[in-house]
């Protein structure tokens, strides 16, 4: 990634109406002098110049709206265009993420990255393609069915004409055919192959330059001072306090406080020493009895999310009943946010690692009150943050003290920023009943979950709630009623989300959101149902899928063999004979949002019956998101889902007082380390000839659930309360002894 | 007050408030990007470098106890410009998601290494816990320090 470093606002800003750019190979993009004659580029939805161009060298650029941070989505990307093109990778560049270049295709969330936004380039690159070659077969003379494509260069009887040659600088002025020829997948030499993730070499050697080392000149550092409490008012600043620092300036608009200096040093120091009077006013429940407050909360509506047949009047002879949560949980990025901005004359540019560029441009013009067109956010790869963290915040936060001072401002969040002021993934709690019929069926499933009302929205900014300016107050937990049907086939299913009118903490999405949640709750249940039925989970779910669902199938039959998963009840009977060392196995299976990705997974666990620990040994895994793009990319991506998502279920909880939130650092929200990580074993099935769907959620949403099955089957205790805390795990023990 | 500290093998004069930590000065000073910035609280290993053969937290480690001292960042690691053994390895088994952590990994490694050539995979997930990757990068990260000690 390559930034120019000392551009002045003005030639960033004429992007948004005529910008002229020169790319480097190495990615990134550089607007070139003002002098050079203005090209316009398109940022339409739906034109071809939108997403691809190619210069007179033949060397082509790729926009995309969606951004990546690590996840390969954007070396997914460059290859799905060279294959439609026919030119080598290391001819292609992606910009991402910049309101003036790219088009707006959505957050990037959801999963979506390489199933929609890399879908819309490919057909683009297609389109291109195609038209490309009506221009060759008509500047050689040749029939157009006669052309080959071979790295960039069209050749037909008697001649042959590059790419570069062909546009000689023009736009294509093309609307993407939707419906336009796709190569054929076994022409493929680039797609499914897996090519090393763009950026990566760098980010080992100290390269690669983050978001977090962004420095543009007359650039001041800045450090947000918050209350001590969600709900505060600031009272007084006692600037002597830092007197004793050397030129640090104090920003303070109603309770929004920085303090900004020429050195980076300078300003956290100021930070940490400000004395600041605040009165505050306790907002929050009682940790202690969250669920009871969750279980209060007023419910705004009720979204049904499946409704077959009956289930009130479906005949039983018993019911299975149990009650599932999951925490609260904090992004944890590793880097905490930074933005850099620079806002003066009423126009801004803002840096930033925001996933979401386009929907920031419009919180910033709301928050600001300037048009849109005077908003230019421009996304640089960061820590990773798994949703929606405090990029957008901070961004915020960098633009207001830049309007104030009139000068580039960087914001760099501290560790206890992070933890404390990100939004949330937000408190679930569960009810699930199955009422079985004398025949040992199930003959109704019903749930009901306890969730925020809202879905995958502009997510209200901190620092313009902080000082009194514009923003969105919708709730915006993301799309988390997903995955709260199931994808069994019983005769009655209700499904219901309850959808609270408020959640404690500004709440958003974090990777894989309800998903993961409900499908922990879903598939640990369907467990507690096998059981109670003396049945094997695996053989159990594979009589529950739809028998015309072939791909579902597969991946049970191929985990089954893949994890050496011998038929059986759970739990196990015997144990192992080690004391108070316990092992088991567990399954869950997921068909994602119940119309894409398919994963299934088997865990296997030890734990300690008198600490009350569990080790997550081993993981198979076996996922089919259909046509594989970068089998390495979506390799790592269920790798770091497994081990991102056994730390969420075992160790992570935030916690708040009536005041705010006291996780502030890892000591108090610790993480996996290495120790404690599990082994990952992986098979991909590849459909080269379906679509391609999204790898970076769907396996986190069933880690939970195996871990509670294997639990479970280790030593009969079900685990319903993530995380799975040791305490937790002594008491379950605990209870069943008595 | 002014250290003098000698980083990747340069020596540097560091003029500053005697408090500032190491990190402040490698990146903002002299340029540095490897060493991150995570926790500033010695929680994370984001800003791992190596002092005269010790593995420490850059973030926590102020100037003024460095006078005199040999820093190495994942940049002093470079050969001729190319990566080096332990970056090499890193790169083959694509050890990095969004790689913020990874320099301070590499120079933990390095750590490592320099005192175990051959290390177990017991002493491997021991010598690397100081460290924290949240994109759960950790397997591939331990392919990587077998793969740098088998090279």
């Amino acid at each position: 990634m390559t930034i120019a470093p000392n551009l002045s606002r003005r030639s960033l800003l004429q992007g948004a109406g005529g910008l002229v750019v020169a790319f480097s190979l190495t990615g990134g993009v550089r607007p070139a002098s003002a002098e050079t004659a203005a090209v316009l580029k398109s940022v339409a939805e739906g034109a071809v110049d939108s997403y691809i161009s190619i210069d007179p060298k033949g060397m082509v650029t790729v926009y995309s709206g969606k951004i990546d941070y690590g996840t390969g989505v954007r070396t997914g990307f460059a290859q799905m265009a060279a294959e439609e093109l026919s030119v080598p990778l290391d001819r292609v560049t992606v910009i991402e993420g910049d309101t003036s270049l790219t088009p707006d295709q959505g957050p990037t969330y959801g999963s979506l990255s390489i199933e929609v936004g890399g879908q819309a380039i490919r057909k683009a690159a297609a389109t291109a393609r195609e038209a490309l070659l009506d221009a060759a077969g008509e500047r050689l003379g040749v029939e157009r069915a006669g052309l080959t494509i071979t790295d960039g260069m069209i050749r037909g009887d008697g001649g042959e004409i590059s790419y570069g040659d062909l546009l000689n600088g023009e736009n294509f002025s093309l609307e993407v055919n939707e419906n336009v020829r796709l190569k054929d997948p076994a022409q493929f030499t680039i797609v499914g192959q897996p090519i090393i993730r763009d950026g990566l070499p760098g980010k080992i050697t100290g390269a690669f330059e983050y978001m977090q080392d962004l420095k543009i000149d007359g650039m001041a550092h800045a450090r947000v001072v918050r209350p001590p409490a969600i709900d505060a008012t600031l009272e007084g600043v006692d600037e002597s306090s830092i007197s004793h620092l050397p030129d640090v300036q104090i920003v303070q608009k109603g309770n929004f406080l920085a303090v900004v200096a020429e050195s980076e040093w300078t300003a956290v120091r100021a930070a940490r020493e400000i004395s600041v009077t605040w009165a505050t006013t306790e907002s929050l429940p009682d940790q202690a009895q969250l669920w009871t407050h969750v279980r209060e909360t007023p419910i705004a509506k009720d979204d049904v999310t499946s409704d077959i047949g009956d289930v009130d009047s479906a005949a039983g002879t018993r019911q299975v009943k149990a009650t599932y949560d999951f925490a609260l949980h904090t992004h944890g990025s590793i880097g905490p946010s930074c933005s850099v901005a620079d806002f003066s004359d009423g126009k801004l540019v803002s840096w930033s690692s925001s996933q979401a560029t386009h929907r920031l441009r419009g919180q910033l013009s709301d928050m600001f009150s300037v048009p849109e067109e005077d908003v230019r956010c421009i996304y640089i790869e960061g820590a990773g943050c798994y949703g929606r963290n405090g990029h957008e915040d901070a961004a915020a936060d960098a633009a207001l003290i830049s309007r104030e001072l009139g000068r580039p401002i960087r914001v760099q969040w501290m560790r206890h920023d992070e933890h404390g002021w990100d939004p949330k993934g937000p408190p679930t709690l569960i009810d699930l009943t199955a009422t079985i019929d004398d025949a040992g069926a199930v003959a109704a499933w019903s749930s009901e979950f306890f969730i925020p009302q809202g879905a995958g929205g502009r997510v209200a900014l901190l620092g313009a709630n902080l000082a009194d300016l514009p923003t969105n107050q919708d709730t915006n937990p993301g799309g988390i009623t997903n995955d709260s049907a199931i994808p069994y086939g019983f005769p009655n299913i209700r499904t219901v989300c309850h959808r609270l009118e408020s959640t404690p903490l500004r709440p958003s999405w974090i990777r894989a959101p309800g998903r993961m949640q409900n499908t922990f709750a879903n598939e640990a249940f369907l467990d507690e149902v096998a059981a109670e039925l003396a049945v094997d989970p695996m053989e159990y779910r594979r009589g529950l899928i739809d028998p015309a669902d072939k791909r579902g199938l597969a991946v049970l039959d191929r985990l089954k063999e893949f994890a050496g998963w011998e038929p059986r009840p759970s739990p196990r009977s015997g144990g192992d004979g080690d004391g108070a060392r316990l092992t088991g196995r567990g399954m869950a299976y997921v068909k994602y949002e119940l119309k894409r990705t398919y994963v299934g997974a088997v865990a296997e666990v030890s734990m300690d019956a008198n600490s009350g620990a569990i080790k997550v040994d081993r993981f198979f895994v076996v996922h089919d998101c259909g046509q594989i793009i970068n089998p390495a990319g979506v390799r790592a991506q269920i790798e770091g889902n497994v081990i991102q998502t056994t730390s969420r279920t075992l160790m992570e909880e935030l916690t708040f007082d009536r005041n705010m939130v006291t996780s502030l650092d890892w000591a108090s929200y610790p993480i996996l380390r290495f120790p404690d990580v599990p082994e990952v074993n992986i098979e991909l099935i590849d459909y080269p000839n379906e679509v391609p769907w999204g790898a970076g959620e769907p396996t986190a949403a069933v880690v939970s659930a195996c871990i509670s099955n294997a639990v479970f089957d280790a030593a009969g205790i079900r685990l319903r309360s993530v995380p799975f805390k040791p305490a937790k795990v002594r008491a379950a023990l605990s209870e069943q002894r008595s | 007050m002014s250290v003098s500290i000698e980083v990747n093998g340069t020596r540097h004069d560091i003029d500053g408030d005697p408090s500032m930590p190491l990190l402040y000065a490698l990146r903002d000073q002299i340029g540095l990007r490897g060493a991150k910035f995570g926790c500033g609280l010695g929680q994370c290993g984001a800003c791992t470098v190596i002092v005269d053969g010790r593995a420490v937290f850059s973030c926590l480690t102020p100037i003024s106890a460095l006078e005199g001292r040999a820093v190495t960042t994942t940049e002093g690691l470079l050969e001729d410009g190319k990566p080096g053994k332990v970056h090499q390895a890193f790169i083959d088994e694509q050890a990095a998601q969004c790689g913020y952590c990874i320099a301070g990994m590499v120079m933990r490694v390095q750590h490592l290494l320099e005192r175990n050539a051959d290390p177990t995979d017991e002493e491997i997930l021991t010598g690397m816990q100081a460290n924290l990757c949240r994109c759960g990068t950790h397997a591939a990260i331990i392919r990587a320090v077998q793969r740098a000690a088998r090279t």
